[in-house]
């Protein structure tokens, strides 16, 4: 068991290693001279580019040797510092990423619970007859191959355009000022409903779909054909085919963070909702690459964070794993 | 008599139509008999003990009875089977390596299992430690996972849990097959064993591998392609075969102590029929180096001396040899 | 069974499976629009051909954009867009991840370990956010490009399962018999374990185009899609931009996400339509 976990720490932190040296590599080596495309993508006048120009040189710290850059990096990192956004001149770009992370904790959070607890239910519902399978299989299909976006621009318009029910903008009302009030709060829900809704969809469907299939060859298995030959009702088979099938699902939760990441991105897009996504948008649109850079470190640090629970679960759930043996993940 | 099959014939459906796997089985299993069941894969006996409790598409029913203790058998009813499932008729599976759920202790699955059934545990697990102790378990493998047990412990778990209710019948499908020479011996002994103790009242030991049958079996039964071929007891069908093809089988018998693998048996020329579209007649004429014009019609299933039972034209004929 | 009849029982059971029908059919129907579609109209994606934000009409059959293009031939354009991405991002990471997987599977040991572990770095970085990285430092960004990257980042998942499969043909006998016969491993491969795997890489790279067309839509909608052409990605972004859901400019939004939708599941219900031919034990329920 620790011999599993030593394997997936190293990994991680092999992966953030990486991460961190891509995040630093990609202006340096990218074709071109980054900080003039910068500067020409501005459009600033001649006499401020100037200023910007030398700002960059100093930020990115391009005066000094390679080797010497990529340790400043390190060592700026590890100090918190992620450097000053542009967009958001002068704020140093790790506030500005701190006060985003809520929003994406508290829509991503129950948004993948939610969607992975319901849809492993309603997959193995599906799996209970041909006649269910055929009927109610279709709708994961549909779910699981929507556009994040897309589903997301069709709430939008039907709730908060056609119906106008619902708000489709921002985290709450901009007449309002972040407080600890039911208003407030009322507030924050209301905005929530959407974007968390539409996150939810898609993710379902993949669940569902997935368990459909896993329950599938786990009622094929030879355990259950056994415990059919003993007479064991038709209740009982389910049970441990189910449990059994939530395994490779939590597995599955891993494998899905990269594609969940990204619908979250696209989500919060579409509604506005100022999380990290956002923010990387905003980045991107206002040339802010620092504030960039730092976004995706930090979305690597929670995806690495996720995995690292995921995996604490998995071997808290599959004996396999904690009896010593090599779990298969 | 324990066990009374009469006239089993079981298809199973494929797309190209039905493959015949079994036809007009009759036969009998008296109380306390270790009957083995023996012949080239694909001839049908793997089908006649799931056939017994477990027949579900794409395997097929045709007709026949089967009784148990002279109480019929509804092998077609799978609901109503459930109910002699376990407590009156049970299997050592093939697959015993892995019949376990990999995710639960042994002991736990045990109980929920005989919960489910509605057995009342409190007064089952001393039996069930007992018999642990018999096949030489210890007890904490109820607190494992099975992942944590070796093969032939899986298997010795799988027999004593399969036997747990006392099953009329006890049918172990190919359960030496995948175990060294050694480890097959001392199954073969647990089932004796577990007879003599009157755990089942009687078996049915199914495997392509006469050798281990010649130890343990009381009688033998010979299947080939979907038919019975020959019945007798043990000794008169090792040491005075009267079918062709088993005469064959027992020639082409491996010296003691090699294993061979499950295929088709070197010794015999040809090979087996499809059973989609088997032969009209002795399904082993083809085969047969004493084939008589008789052999284009379907031969009996004949007793030509008390308890042995040939299906040959030679034999049943009128000019038999001896 | 012999090698033909076995091939006459996957046609007879993948004429009469359903699912694998149904999506066959629907994926193939966008296929002829995404080709015939471009003769189908007389305007350009980008051309301005009529006043602004007009409803669907017999002259313009999805409308226009507030911009006055026709939302139709964006659509079919889009179309080719999305096949073409799918097909060289989806090949492309199939072709990679059958690669590492056969290797580490097949010669297992330091290997695979290696191979493993670059796997699984692949696997727990968020590709969209490198290559959202990327594409904001490149000024101009083809399809070509746009499906490379794809490609690269896609494969993990299909290494790992193209890996386990390979594991357990690794130890059948007819590839030990390949082995002691002393053919060289990458022999083997090619022709012992690879024909026995055809239809499950088959499966594999339904779900690797099906994927990658979602993530070019990801890409695209974002912004950070091909910079001289259209998509349907590119359709649901400048939708968004120029306030296609504030004015109900359904005509604008709907038909792009939807033939997404439609074709990315009708691959996921092809894939699994053959995998019930392939695999006996799903025929039956």
């Amino acid at each position: 068991m620790s011999k599993y976990f030593r394997r997936k720490l190293f990994i991680y932190v092999l992966t953030f290693f990486l991460a961190v040296t891509i995040d630093w590599l990609i202006p340096r080596f990218m074709p071109g001279n980054p900080i003039q495309v910068l500067i020409a993508r501005a459009n600033l006048k001649a006499e401020s580019a100037k200023v910007v120009y030398s700002y960059y040189m100093r930020a990115f710290g391009l005066d000094v040797p390679i080797w010497n850059q990529y340790a400043n990096f390190w060592n700026a990192l590890f100090h918190g510092d992620f450097g000053t956004s542009l967009w958001l001149f002068p704020q140093p770009v790790i506030k500005i990423i701190l006060r985003a992370v809520p929003y994406d904790i508290l829509l991503l959070l129950p948004a993948i619970l939610l969607s992975w607890f319901a849809g492993n239910k309603f997959g193995a519902f599906a799996a209970r007859s041909k006649w269910l399978d055929n009927t109610v299989s279709p709708l994961g299909y549909v779910l699981t191959a929507t556009p994040y976006m897309w589903l997301g621009m069709l709430l939008a318009w039907t709730f908060g355009i056609v119906l106008r029910v619902l708000p489709f903008s921002g985290a709450y009302s901009y007449a309002l000022m972040p407080t600890l009030s039911w208003i407030f709060i009322w507030s924050l829900l209301e905005h929530w409903i959407l974007p968390f809704v539409s996150l939810f969809m898609v993710m379902f469907g993949g669940w569902a779909i997935g368990m459909r299939n896993m329950i599938i060859y786990e009622l094929e298995a030879d355990y259950s054909h056994y415990l059919e030959t003993l007479g064991a009702p038709r209740r009982l088979i389910r049970r441990y085919a189910f449990r059994n099938a939530l395994l490779p699902q939590i597995t599955g939760l891993a494998l899905q963070l990269g594609v969940i990441v990204a619908g979250a991105l696209v989500t919060e897009i579409v509604f506005s909702y100022p999380g990290i996504g956002y923010l990387i948008l905003q980045a991107i649109q206002n040339h802010d690459y620092f504030l960039l850079q730092g976004c995706f470190l930090f979305v690597i640090i929670g995806v690495l964070l996720a995995n690292l629970a995921i995996d604490v679960t998995y071997v808290l759930v599959d004996p396999r794993t904690r009896t010593g043996m090599q779990g298969e993940r | 008599m324990s066990l009374q099959v009469d006239d089993l014939t079981l298809y199973y459906q494929t797309l190209h139509g039905d493959v015949k796997a079994l036809e007009g089985a009759t036969f009998s299993v008296a109380d306390g008999e270790i009957m083995g069941l023996a012949g080239e894969s694909g001839c049908g006996k793997s089908t006649l003990a799931n056939g017994l409790i477990l027949l579900k598409p794409p395997m097929r029913f045709v007709h026949g009875s089967v009784r148990l203790d002279d109480e019929e058998l509804p092998v077609w009813d799978t609901d109503r089977m459930d109910a002699f499932r376990f407590r009156r008729i049970s299997i050592v599976p093939q697959y015993a390596m892995n019949a376990l759920n990999p995710t639960r202790k042994i002991g736990k699955m045990t109980v929920e299992l005989l919960r489910s059934r509605k057995v009342d545990v409190r007064s089952t697990l001393p039996e069930l430690e007992r018999r642990l102790d018999l096949v030489g378990l210890s007890h904490e493998v109820l607190g494992m996972y099975p992942i944590e047990l070796s093969g032939g412990m899986k298997q010795r778990m799988v027999m004593v849990l399969s036997t747990l209710l006392d099953p009329s019948l006890l049918m172990a499908d190919e359960i030496t097959s995948a175990l060294d020479v050694s480890t097959q011996k001392a199954v073969a002994r647990m089932l004796v064993e577990f007879r003599d103790r009157r755990f089942v009242k009687s078996l049915m030991v199914i495997t392509h591998d006469l050798s281990i049958l010649n130890q343990i079996a009381d009688s033998i039964l010979i299947m080939y392609a979907g038919r019975l071929a020959e019945k007798g007891s043990t000794d008169r069908i090792i040491n005075a075969p009267r079918h062709p093809y088993t005469r064959l089988l027992i020639a082409s018998l491996p010296k003691v102590g090699v294993r061979h693998r499950q295929t088709r048996l070197t010794g015999i020329p040809g090979s087996p029929p499809f059973l989609l579209h088997p032969p009209v007649g002795c399904r082993f004429r083809e085969r047969c180096p004493a084939a008589l014009p008789e052999c284009g019609e379907e031969p009996p299933f004949v007793e030509i001396e008390k308890g042995h039972y040939v299906a040959c034209w030679r034999e049943s004929g009128t000019d038999a040899e001896a | 069974m012999t090698q033909q009849k076995k091939r006459r029982e996957f046609a007879y059971f993948a004429l009469r499976n359903n699912k694998l029908r149904i999506g066959v059919a629907i994926v193939f129907l966008f296929m002829v629009l995404a080709l015939v579609g471009p003769w189908l109209t007389h305007y350009k994606p980008r051309e301005f051909v009529a006043p602004g934000a007009q409803h669907p009409s017999s002259q313009f059959w999805m409308g226009t954009t507030s911009l006055g293009e026709d939302v139709f031939t964006q659509f079919v354009y889009g179309l080719r867009a999305t096949f073409i991405v799918g097909l060289l991002g989806g090949g492309l990471g199939t072709l990679i991840g059958i690669l590492i997987g056969f290797v580490a599977g097949y010669r297992g040991g330091m290997v695979d370990e290696l191979l493993n572990m670059f796997t699984n770095i692949v696997l727990v970085i968020p590709s969209l956010v490198v290559l959202l990285i990327i594409a904001a430092y490149l000024e101009v960004r083809g399809f070509l490009f746009e499906s490379l990257f794809i490609g690269f980042f896609a494969w993990p998942w299909a290494a790992r399962a193209i890996r386990a499969q390979t594991f357990s043909l690794r130890s059948r006998e007819f590839v030990d018999l390949a082995r002691l016969s002393g053919m060289k491993p990458l022999r083997t491969i090619v022709t012992e374990i690879a024909p026995n795997m055809m239809s499950y890489l088959l499966l594999v790279f339904i779900l690797q185009f099906g994927g990658a067309i979602l993530t070019a839509a990801t890409l695209d909608f974002i912004g950070l899609g091909p910079t001289n052409a259209v998509s349907l990605g590119l359709m649901m972004n400048n939708a968004v931009i120029w306030g296609a859901l504030i004015l109900g400019m359904w005509w604008w939004f709907i038909p792009p996400g939807l033939a997404i939708t439609a074709i990315v599941g009708a691959l996921y219900v092809t894939n699994v339509g053959l995998d019930e031919v392939f695999n006996p034990k799903l025929r039956e329920m």
